[in-house]
């Protein structure tokens, strides 16, 4: 009995995680310069509409994947968090560009060394800026995690950044 | 006008308060005291000759380690091979005794004693000319550098004066309602400083890092 019961949950996650994963409602938090590529990436050039990724919510309610897009400087991090609170579960966050990734070539009294200091992130794409290619890339591999998600348990945690010695 | 004629209008209606001018490629620029700057900007305004209507840029230096170091040359430690070509000399592009005055012989550039420089530049739409105006601030024993406010003068000094105030703690005098305008309130100390250490951050939220 509880084999037949796994199979169907199994399956039902399965079929979720199709819909989920095709049905990408995005958030562009956008701030800086990385915000031509990724214009560039959504428009009918690379079209992300492909990837059922086509149509972003300017509202944080309405999205589930939000893209963090250009230099966060600590000034803007407590939106950034709030947007991110504001966010209905099931969530995921792409860090776009270097300079979200890890603060890039700054380093400096302004900028904040990386949105997984302050929000958990899935998918880092980086480059400066990074191509639509690899942003395509990285909405697959973003894709794949949400295909592989289950319903039965949390979600596994985002890994941890190593500590650096200063 | 041209450049040297500019110098030469400026320093004939303030003989007192130019200390020192000099004009590199056909920029014209003129070293004034402090206490002359409301007067002499109000002259550059609305005296015909000048008819300095327009207020481009108002920022300030701070050269308190001025020549004191090199700056490291770009990628050094990286292993890319980027030393300058042979052709580029090596010797310090600021020749002259470090704090040296313009009119001691030094390059243009230097303030002086003074630790900051308010750089103003103006120009002329009717005239199309430019003229830029350096006024030393902040001797070793002042504190609190100040200098007077132009927004007055031109309502876009009032925003460039807050920048100028948040970046480099410089006062402006008359100022309406000097307050912080990148930073956010709580931060403390001026990030263009030279003494603000590079690494110094102040998260909002989030750890130090």
């Amino acid at each position: 009995m509880s084999d037949h019961a796994g199979f169907f949950t199994s399956r039902l996650d399965e079929a979720i995680g199709w819909a989920r994963k095709f049905s990408i409602f995005q958030y562009p938090f956008v701030t800086a310069c990385c915000g031509m590529e990724y214009m560039a990436t959504a428009c009918s050039h690379y079209d992300v509409d492909r990837f059922g990724a086509g149509l972003p919510r300017f509202s944080p309610r309405q999205a589930d994947v939000l893209f963090v897009v250009g230099t966060i400087s600590h000034k803007i991090a407590p939106v950034l968090v709030r947007i991110y609170e504001q966010m209905a579960e099931p969530k995921w966050v792409v860090s776009f560009g270097v300079c979200t990734c890890t603060g890039g070539f700054y380093d400096n009294y302004a900028t904040v060394m990386g949105i997984d200091t302050i929000i958990p992130v899935d998918v880092y794409i980086p480059g400066c800026p990074p191509r639509p290619e690899y942003v395509l890339d990285g909405l697959v591999k973003l894709q794949a995690k949400i295909q592989s998600q289950r319903s039965s348990g949390q979600r596994p945690p985002p890994e941890v950044r190593p500590e650096f010695e200063r | 006008m041209n450049a040297a004629s500019l110098i030469q209008a400026v320093k004939d209606r303030f003989p007192d308060g130019v200390k020192a001018s000099h004009s590199y490629r056909g920029d014209a620029t003129v070293i004034l005291g402090r206490e002359f700057l409301l007067e002499a900007a109000r002259k550059l305004k609305e005296d015909t000759v000048f008819q300095m209507n327009f207020l481009m840029d108002l920022t300030a230096v701070d050269f308190s380690t001025f020549g004191t170091k090199r700056s490291p040359a770009f990628f050094a430690n990286s292993g890319i091979a980027v030393s300058p070509s042979p052709e580029i000399p090596d010797a310090d592009p600021w020749p002259g005794p470090p704090g040296g005055h313009p009119s001691a012989g030094a390059a243009p550039g230097t303030p002086g004693t003074a630790r900051f420089v308010v750089v103003y530049h103006f120009f002329s739409l009717p005239l199309k000319h430019r003229l830029r105006l350096e006024v030393p601030v902040g001797e070793a024993e002042e504190a609190e550098p100040e200098v007077d406010s132009l927004s007055s003068l031109w309502a876009g000094a009032d925003w460039l004066e807050r920048e100028v105030w948040d970046m480099f703690g410089i006062r402006f005098r008359g100022h309406r309602h000097l307050k912080r305008i990148l930073m956010y309130e709580g931060f403390v100390g001026h990030p263009l400083r030279k003494d603000y250490p590079v690494n110094k951050r102040q998260p909002l939220i989030g750890p130090v890092n």
